[in-house]
């Protein structure tokens, strides 16, 4: 028996551009039961004719596998390929967060994305926008760390991942 | 957005979309379409009008339309053709396609659209058809641009009937198909992006090999994937199981790719397959799945399906391998390819086979088959009651003596797996079933498909009295192009399977599952322009059964059998293999076996 233990897993996936591409992955998770704990989607190369498609989801070894089973039988999809397995990779995303405050929470606000080199990529008297990029983790600590400070609101752009070295998919 | 390209051809070349349409359906060698015309899709009748070369058939329900494709299918090995319009006629073609999706079956089903200026604005008879069927087919297209619709066509075809078969939906907007489109001949390249692999690998047949040859307790496990690999992979298991001398067992969708009368055969396997079948599956140290999936009617409780054995796995779908089952040696290939290079490579394995394992195997399963799981008593008294096991066992020597080529539909229950169980087939693609989504009303649509490809053949659809009334609209179709399909109705007046489920696991509160007024089924023939016969009692059962054959004409014969019969052998959801509850004929108590036997998690188990 392979692990039944639930493991997360980067998933990217070439797909041919056209409509509905994305109604087909999307629907193949949610008609299964499979998580979608992020995804990214845009045209990747200079035509527009394919796109790349990255899904971060979670499973046990077994689910994972299948997950990649139904998403290769999919007719405009020409690769598949597991980044977490593959080898090591890179993942980042990028997150605006914007944080109303004034007074000594914003000075701290401002020290601590100084810290974790985030961007003021818009300023008031009463707020401001960061910007930042790395990966899913560090996000998630930036964001807890301005919590107290006056988090407003979030939006980020979910993985885009490769892997290392000269290695493709 | 792909950019547009300008089209290749000269404008000469171009004609009305409806018109290239049919020139590629032609081109990929359609010969017949099943199809209800509407709105969006005269166009495409109006080309049909003026030509010859391909045949319509006029269904009176979209949902039969596809079913009759599927007949078809099924029974020839080709792609079936399917022909609706927008809004209901498509939303009505659904179940047919995911039933289609469910068996493997290859279809291409055209649906009418809207004009593409109109997509999106709740016009009349619009719906959101790729929408719609995108999890009940295995592709589908949406012809935006009149340059795309010839490829789209030939690309349908190729997706159809390529790796694991299924129904392919495109969806035509009425402004394509009038407009002028391009003409392009089906492309000799291959598919940019949908490449199924089909040859085996050769290193893994040979560990096959290997296994097999050094199992002591082995079997085989063929399913519909032998099927759809052609009439040749079948005759090719057949030859090598018979050198293997290994005992086969066929799922429901696998029947007839093994002669079923041949000695090595253990009959159907799962929840109503025979008890050596499913003993032999439970104690076996090597299994050699070929072409079936696992299916949870087959398995019973995964975690107690046959637990000391080996398994094999060839399959042509990757997502197949590892779905329900971890196997230990897994074939991606088509099952023709993959049977061939296993004989092959069987004959070349200098390693002899464990004759004494193999003899002491034999004889274990010889003494499963005395229990004969099968046997029902049925009294010839004058007047008794027919046991619907007897009225198929004659309908099956009945056939046998006429000599004629027999293809069988079903509907759905009892009736159906009474007809998996005692109907018997030597050749592949003579039986037609719902078995994955399980559709009642499926048999005799399915039948006519199957007649309008095989005109001389006898063409029989074992049905329920259940069933039959979910499209029984169809005997106007068999009477309007003179099929001669017989329709044979077990009739117990209860949905059966219902009532038996109810018995067992619902304390024999029969809930909504007696039907108290049923049409006169002989009138109703009789009102459609074919033939109504009944038989109420055993002494008129094989009359009817020999005036409905020879009948140039189609039949139903309403026969009325023992409402409280069974079907067993059964394994209640959620057991294992080895606790099969046999029929009251072997003394069990079926209230005991049940109560003893289902858990509230078998309980919660379809």
């Amino acid at each position: 028996m392979t692990s039944p233990v639930i493991r997360s897993a980067t998933i990217s996936v070439l797909v041919e551009n056209e409509a509905g591409v994305l109604a087909r992955v999307v629907g193949l998770f949610s008609g299964r039961g499979y998580n979608i704990d992020s995804l990214t989607v845009a045209p990747v190369d200079d035509n527009g004719h394919r796109s790349r498609i990255n899904i971060v989801t979670s499973g046990t070894d077994m689910v994972i596998e299948q997950i990649k089973a139904q998403l290769d039988r999919l007719v405009p999809v020409y690769k598949v390929a597991d980044l977490t397995l593959g080898g090591p990779h890179i993942a980042r995303e990028m997150a605006l967060i914007k944080v109303i405050a004034t007074g000594e929470k914003r000075a701290e606000a401002l020290r601590l994305a100084d810290a974790f080199r985030a961007r003021v990529v818009d300023a008031t008297s009463e707020s401001f926008v960061f910007e930042m990029t790395g990966n899913s983790d560090k996000l998630d600590a930036f964001a807890a760390l301005m919590r107290p400070l006056g988090l407003a609101e979030v939006s980020r752009t979910g993985v885009a991942a490769l892997a290392r070295g000269a290695t493709i998919i | 957005m792909t950019q547009i390209l300008a089209a290749p051809d000269p404008v000469e070349t171009h004609q009305a979309g409806a018109e290239v349409l049919l020139r590629a359906l032609k081109e990929q060698g359609v010969e017949v379409i099943f199809g209800y015309p509407g709105g969006a899709v005269l166009p495409i009748y109006d080309a049909i009008f003026q030509q010859n070369a391909i045949r319509h058939i006029l269904v009176r329900h979209e949902q039969a339309a596809v079913h009759a494709a599927e007949g078809y299918a099924r029974s020839t090995g080709r792609v079936g053709c399917v022909l609706v319009t927008s809004g209901p006629g498509a939303t009505n073609a659904v179940t047919g396609l995911l039933d289609a999706l469910m068996d493997s079956i290859p279809l291409v089903c055209l649906t009418g659209q809207v004009p593409t200026h109109l997509i999106g604005n709740d016009a009349f008879q619009e719906a959101d058809t790729t929408g719609i069927t995108r999890p009940a087919t295995k592709h589908n297209y949406l012809v935006k641009r009149p340059e795309d619709l010839a490829r789209i066509v030939h690309e349908a075809f190729y997706v159809a009937r390529s790796g694991r078969p299924g129904p392919v939906v495109i969806d035509l907007p009425k402004d394509i198909l009038i407009g002028k489109a391009p003409y392009v001949s089906a492309p000799t390249a291959e598919h940019r992006s949908y490449r199924p692999q089909t040859e085996p690998d050769r290193s893994a047949i040979a560990r096959a090999v290997a296994l097999l040859k050094s199992a002591k307790r082995p079997v085989i496990y063929s399913g519909g994937g032998v099927i759809n690999a052609g009439p040749t992979a079948g005759a090719a298991m057949t030859a090598l199981v018979r050198k293997m001398g290994y005992p086969i067992t066929n799922t429901l969708m696998g029947l007839g790719a093994y002669p079923s009368n041949d000695p090595q055969f253990l009959g159907m396997l799962g929840m109503h397959g025979t008890y050596e079948a499913n003993l032999v599956m439970h104690g076996c140290d090597v299994m050699l799945n070929i072409g079936a999936r696992f299916d949870d009617r087959v398995t019973g409780r995964l975690n107690a399906f046959s637990p000391n054995s080996k398994k094999i796995h060839i399959d042509i779908d990757p997502s197949s391998i590892n779905k329900n089952v971890r196997v230990d040696i897994a074939i991606v290939g088509d099952a023709g390819r993959a049977i061939a290079m296993l004989a092959e490579a069987w004959d070349a394995d200098p390693t002899p086979v464990d004759r004494p394992a193999i003899a002491a195997w034999w004889k274990q399963i010889a003494e499963w088959r005395g229990i004969d799981c099968l046997k029902f008593d049925q009294t010839q008294a004058s007047g008794g009651i027919i046991k619907p096991q007897y009225a198929i066992q004659r309908l099956y020597d009945i056939t046998r003596e006429t000599g004629r080529d027999t293809f069988i539909t079903t509907e759905v229950g009892q009736h159906q797996m009474w007809a998996a169980q005692y109907f018997r087939f030597d050749k592949p693609n003579r039986w037609m079933t719902s078995g994955g989504l399980g559709t009642m009303g499926y048999g005799l649509p399915a039948a006519m498909g199957v007649q309008i490809a095989h005109p001389d053949a006898l063409v029989i659809d074992i049905a329920g009295e259940a069933s039959i009334l979910m499209n029984i609209q169809e005997m106007s179709t068999l009477c309007q192009y003179r099929l001669p399909v017989k329709v044979f109705i077990l009739n117990n007046q209860y949905m059966g399977m219902v009532r038996q489920w109810q018995e067992l696991l619902h304390g024999g509160r029969y809930s909504e599952s007696y039907t108290e007024a049923l049409p006169d089924f002989v009138k109703l023939a009789d009102a459609f322009g074919g033939t109504g016969l009944r038989a109420t009692s055993v002494d008129q059962l094989d009359d009817v059964i020999r005036e409905m054959i020879a009948s140039p004409r189609a039949v139903i014969a309403d026969i009325c059998v023992d409402q409280k019969e069974n079907c067993f052998p059964m394994i209640p959801s959620g057991a294992p293999h080895n606790e099969m509850i046999l029929g009251t004929e072997h003394g069990a108590n079926i209230a005991d076996a049940g109560a003893a036997k289902l858990t509230d998690a078998g309980m919660a188990l379809v």
